[in-house]
């Protein structure tokens, strides 16, 4: 499992993200006029992707790409 | 609870109404052009039908059934059973049932009662009326469901005001000795805060306060006589249990997909039963969406699903078809049965 997919998935996902902007640093509520939307649309891609479903708690304990890849990967351990 | 399975009864037709006035949500100028882009592409609604005040989900629900009927040609001393089932009724009291056997001309002999449910109601519906008529004693029943859910949302309210739409329906059932309805039907009622109108019941009465608009985030301002959705909570309460319930279902029954003509939805929104079909690897021809002209008509979803998107199909030939009911309460619930040449008459839309 790499991160890289998860960065390619969110980008195809919010298609006004300026291609490279995403790295695993970057703090995703940072994308340009984020809104609870957003949160499930990244709940939705997480969950289609790799069958793991987060919550709202989960979400809130995460910050960028790679809290989410982590929380991913501890959920599926 | 295993599932349950009710014979010898059968859907002879669907037929349904909505408000003529259309509201198309890229005229929501409560949050900004980019917002609403967003919105209509993540939830799938474009335009929705909204009552005018004064019209009721009796109202719509009497016009499609004066259509059915007619087009069934039944006579209307034969329906033995209205069962309304809504979140929006006419009055407080009397039961909508009531008021709806007299306007429609039917016998004093017709049961009629009122239920309260609202996005599971259609599939809950049909295992009662169903329930009631399979011993034979009842012999053509009328199931009439719908809401008028916009009058209840506040305009300054993102996440419920774009949502829903208005719609009443009314399906035609009658006691057939080759059919069945099978269902599996669940409830999780510590969920009853995910979607709530919380002033107006008898825990907190009507009071002036009841219609003070507070500020809950941005975006979001509502009373507490509005209706409060929250978002996340259904959102996961929806992905969580939607396909265990179908999978039981299909597995008791001995279906597999391929079995399926078609899985009709309630219509939530986009993110939501997408994520549901591909969660049960549902061809996407195999899933309906009515949502991009209709909106969430809560418990009218699923018979507006089918008569926007599948008239066709259900009018000829032979159809299994799988509903699934999910939301409110918090309840679900799914139906496997059969929709053999049945008659639908195109959705009206009244003035």
């Amino acid at each position: 499992m790499k991160i890289e997919r998860l960065i390619e998935k969110l980008e195809n996902e919010f298609e006004d993200l300026e291609k490279g902007l995403l790295n695993p640093n970057f703090n995703f509520r940072e994308i340009e006029d984020w809104s609870s939307m957003h949160a499930l649309v990244i709940i939705a891609l997480i969950d289609s992707e790799y069958d793991v479903l987060l919550n709202g708690g989960d979400l809130k304990g995460a910050e960028t790409v790679q809290d989410l890849f982590d929380m991913i990967q501890k959920k599926l351990s | 609870m295993a599932v349950l399975e009710i014979s010898n009864v059968g859907v002879s037709g669907i037929s349904g109404a909505v408000p003529k006035r259309v509201y198309n949500n890229l005229d929501y100028d409560w949050i900004s052009e980019k917002d609403r882009k967003m919105l209509i592409k993540t939830t799938g609604i474009m335009t929705r039908h909204i009552a005018p005040l004064g019209m009721t989900t009796g109202d719509l629900c009497t016009v499609a059934t004066e259509k059915l009927i007619k087009e069934l040609q039944w006579d209307k001393d034969s329906v033995d059973l209205l069962v309304f089932v809504s979140q929006s009724r006419d009055y407080m009291l009397p039961a909508t049932a009531c008021i709806l056997q007299d306007k429609l001309g039917l016998s004093k002999n017709c049961l009629s009662f009122d239920v309260n449910m609202g996005c599971s109601g259609y599939v809950y519906g049909l295992s009662i009326i169903s329930g009631l008529m399979s011993s034979g004693s009842l012999k053509r029943g009328l199931l009439l469901v719908g809401d008028i859910s916009t009058i209840s949302t506040s305009y300054k309210d993102k996440s419920a005001f774009p949502i829903f739409g208005d719609g009443g329906t009314c399906t035609a059932l009658e006691y057939k000795k080759d059919e069945k309805l099978v269902f599996n039907l669940q409830t999780d009622g510590s969920g009853h805060e995910a979607i709530i109108i919380r002033d107006g019941g008898f825990r907190n009465y009507l009071n002036k306060s009841s219609f003070d608009a507070v500020k809950y985030e941005e975006g979001i301002e509502r009373s507490r006589s509005q209706l409060e959705l929250n978002g996340l909570e259904i959102f996961n309460f929806s992905l969580t249990e939607v396909k265990p319930n179908i999978l039981k279902l299909l597995e008791k029954t001995e279906t597999a997909i391929e079995d399926v003509s078609y899985f009709v939805f309630h219509q939530a929104n986009r993110l939501i039963n997408e994520s549901i079909r591909k969660k049960l690897k549902l061809p996407e021809e195999k899933v309906p969406y009515s949502l991009g002209k209709y909106g969430n008509t809560s418990s009218a979803s699923i018979p507006i699903t089918i008569l926007s998107e599948l008239r066709d199909k259900v009018t000829q030939g032979k159809n299994t078809v799988l509903l699934s009911g999910f939301g409110v309460g918090l309840s679900w619930g799914s139906v496997l049965l059969n929709m053999d040449n049945i008659v639908c008459p195109e959705i009206i839309e009244i003035e």
